[in-house]
């Protein structure tokens, strides 16, 4: 069996991004598009992490992913905050309906 | 005193200013104001009275000037040299002789009006032009430079122009007035020419310092041509205003005035302002202008006088004869008999006023009848009226013991004299002519109008003899008629107390110009002929009584001839008339004169006016449509384009920017998630161009 290299992981994360971009452009839910969000953040983290381990670059791209993580809670929260907002605002989350900037 | 004198002078010459503005803006409130300007006058009459006893009692021989600098321009190129002109009063005898005539006639004419004018509608108006007249021509008379006597003369005219034309609802008053502002026009244009002459050359406006220069020597453009010129051209204003020849037309017709108006400017004082005026520059005037200046009053004289012999209205014959003496007056100017001339205005002036305001009277008891062919008889009914009249053409006729005759002897010696020592016969000839022709006319007035029977019943009976305020103006006049005022010789006024005063000046004009006889060849002689030769003096006195005996027949037979025909009725004058019919027909018309100036003048300056009138309609005003034609359409040709090519540039470019927009708008969804996708596909299309190229 063929060594796992940084081909590998880097085509997980590609896959992982394409997934979260899908999720936030497609999905009308607006927690979907937050959970979106975290995929394409999470497959940043492993390109930190595969790049840190493959290229000797010691543990800098790890510190790296623990902050992503960090931003990342800090992100969600303040993303759900809006959700819930925008909910108490129109009695649902969908992005659709949600057209202010239009014009 | 002689300070007095000028400040008495100038009140004098500003008061019926003061009573003319006070009177025209309220006399329409206060009905009775009109009294305060004959009130004015009255008083200006009794300062004049006291000006002229002082000054010829105690100053004969000075003259009082008080000048003051009007405007001072300074020299602001060496080609415009600094001038300087100065206002201001003269005195000399003959302008405190003039002051009091001018004085005296306005208040008489002025008291003689309050009844004459009665009820009239513009009754207080009129006396404020009266007013206004009185002042201008004192103006004449006391000014001490051509400039304010342009002035003066000019006011003198428009107060003649509102007082002919007072009745200005009557058409003829108004044309009246019309051609006397016209015909004057002429001459006033000669005036001004003349004075722009002597101005231009001596740079003062001033009469003596004029004189001085010219005595000096020093001519105008340095020839003598533009002296005689500059005399001519200052005559020409004479002319006008003294109506004589050829611009005399306009003065018959200003008869369309009030009477006592015919009697104060048109007999009296204004038509005397020309004589005045040459009388002032008489010393700087050369043979050949003097001349000529005999030459138009000679012919003035005869003209006026044959048509005096026809005329019927009462007024016009009065007219013709006022312009037959003004001719005299003129003609006694330009033989150099300057102290006669002057003594005949002051006579004229007195009896001439009488008989203006004598036929007012007339006309006012016969309630506006004119037409003496409808009088007769008014002897009986207008006693006073009649013998002052007939004292006054006594005077005009020359008969001994009156002012006229006086004068008017003293000025055909002169032309005699003239005649003889020059050789221009022509001259005395006509004023001996005039002379006889003057009694006749005058006569057949008085006859036709005061004797025989009446050919009028009905006016005649309600004829009235007028009230004092206008007997007394005629009986004052008439007893300034008589001689003992002038002279108490009543048959040689040369040793008089008026010739005594009034002085032929000594002329300014280098002798090789001046008529030989008037070079004072003596110059001790202490005398009333300064001026004149040793000859001239034989030869006055050797015509002496020739002249006293030719003008006494002259004037016997033309009183004779008018009693003969229209007294005694031996010759019916209708006959006469019938057999010379062409000549009787010419008198008149008026030599027709006046035919003539509409034919010529008035016909081709009308013509004119319409070819010019024709030019403005068709070249002046094509040419003004063309123009406007042509920017019309090039204005069209410029408003359309602006409306299809910038206005369509600027819509365009207005129109593909809201194309754009709204093409734009349609990418802005404001759907969060189509941005990123927009977002993805930029950077996708960008990293392709990095890739790429």
């Amino acid at each position: 069996m063929e060594n796992i290299g940084l081909n590998h992981f880097l085509f997980v994360s590609s896959v992982l991004f394409i997934l979260g971009l899908a999720a936030i452009i497609l999905r009308k839910n607006a927690i979907m598009v937050l959970m979106g969000v975290e995929l394409v953040l999470n497959s940043a983290n492993i390109n930190f992490v595969a790049y840190s381990r493959f290229l000797g670059l010691g543990i800098s791209g790890h510190i790296n992913t623990l902050i992503v993580i960090v931003l990342a809670a800090a992100e969600a929260a303040i993303g759900l905050a809006i959700v819930l907002n925008l909910y108490r605002l129109n009695q649902n989350i969908n992005v659709d309906e949600f057209e202010e900037l239009k014009n | 005193m002689s300070d007095l004198l000028i400040k008495l002078s100038v009140a004098s010459l500003f008061i019926p200013l003061l009573g003319f503005i006070v009177v025209l803006f309220l006399g329409k409130r206060l009905k009775k104001l009109f009294l305060f300007e004959v009130v004015l006058l009255g008083v200006n009459t009794l300062i004049s009275i006291y000006i002229v006893i002082i000054k010829l009692a105690y100053f004969p021989a000075e003259k009082f000037v008080s000048e003051f600098t009007w405007i001072n321009f300074a020299s602001f190129s060496k080609y415009v040299p600094a001038v300087q002109f100065d206002l201001g009063v003269m005195l000399d005898n003959v302008t405190v002789i003039m002051l009091f005539v001018v004085n005296l006639i306005s208040f008489l004419v002025h008291l003689f009006s309050i009844e004459y004018m009665h009820g009239d509608k513009r009754y207080s108006r009129y006396f404020a032009y009266l007013g206004l007249f009185t002042f201008s021509m004192l103006g004449i008379v006391l000014t001490h430079n051509l400039l304010m006597i342009y002035i003066f003369w000019e006011l003198v005219g428009v107060s003649s122009y509102l007082l002919i034309g007072f009745w200005f609802e009557k058409w003829s008053a108004a044309n009246a007035s019309k051609k006397a502002m016209l015909m004057n026009r002429v001459g006033d244009t000669g005036l001004l020419l003349g004075i722009l002459i002597l101005f231009t050359n001596y740079g003062t406006f001033t009469f003596d310092k004029i004189f001085e220069q010219i005595a000096a020597g020093n001519l105008p453009f340095g020839s003598y041509a533009w002296l005689t010129a500059a005399g001519i051209l200052i005559f020409m204003g004479a002319v006008g205003k003294s109506a004589q020849f050829p611009l005399h037309l306009w003065l018959p017709d200003a008869m369309e005035g009030p009477t006592p108006v015919s009697a104060l400017i048109h007999a009296a004082t204004m038509v005397a302002a020309g004589v005045y005026l040459v009388a002032r520059v008489f010393v700087m005037l050369t043979a050949d202008a003097l001349l000529f200046i005999a030459v138009i009053g000679a012919i003035t004289s005869f003209i006026a006088a044959t048509i005096a012999f026809t005329q019927n209205d009462i007024k016009k014959v009065l007219a013709y004869s006022t312009v037959s003496q003004l001719g005299y007056m003129i003609m006694a100017l330009g033989v150099g008999a300057y102290a006669y001339a002057f003594f005949h205005l002051v006579t004229h002036a007195f009896f001439k006023a009488c008989m203006f305001l004598g036929s007012g009277s007339v006309i006012h008891a016969m309630h506006h009848e004119q037409d003496i062919r409808q009088m007769g008889g008014l002897r009986k009914k207008l006693p006073i009226t009649y013998w002052t009249f007939l004292i006054a053409t006594l005077a005009i006729s020359g008969v001994p013991f009156t002012s006229g005759f006086l004068s008017k002897d003293g000025i055909l010696l002169a032309t005699l004299a003239f005649g003889n020592l020059t050789g221009h016969w022509l001259i005395p000839i006509i004023a001996y002519s005039v002379a006889g022709m003057t009694a006749f006319y005058m006569f057949r007035l008085v006859y036709l109008v005061f004797w025989g029977e009446p050919r009028n019943q009905h006016k005649y009976d309600h004829a009235h003899e007028s009230p004092a305020v206008m007997t007394i103006p005629l009986i004052v006049l008439s007893a300034l008629s008589v001689f003992w005022w002038y002279s108490l010789n009543p048959i040689d006024p040369s040793n008089g107390v008026f010739l005594e005063k009034v002085k032929t000046p000594n002329s300014i004009v280098p002798d090789v110009q001046r008529f030989q006889f008037m070079i004072n060849d003596k110059a001790e002689k202490i005398g009333e002929y300064i001026t004149h030769s040793e000859l001239y003096m034989e030869t006055l006195h050797h015509f002496h009584y020739t002249a006293l005996l030719m003008s006494l027949v002259l004037a016997g037979l033309g009183i004779f001839f008018a009693t003969y025909i229209y007294i005694m009725n031996k010759v019916n004058p209708d006959e006469i008339a019938e057999k010379i019919k062409p000549v009787y027909l010419f008198s008149l018309n008026k030599w027709y004169l006046d035919e003539f100036v509409q034919k010529v003048f008035v016909n081709s300056a009308l013509k004119f006016s319409k070819a010019l009138a024709w030019f403005d309609l068709n070249i002046v005003d094509g040419i003004v449509n063309g123009s406007a034609f042509v920017l019309r359409n090039i204005s069209a040709i410029g408003g359309w384009i602006d409306k299809y090519i910038v206005d369509g540039l600027v819509n365009f470019v207005a129109d593909m920017t809201s194309i754009f927009g709204r093409l734009f708008t349609q990418i802005q969804t404001g759907k969060v998630q189509n941005y990123v996708l927009y977002a993805i596909f930029s950077v996708v299309i960008l990293f392709t161009i990095i890739k790429l190229f």
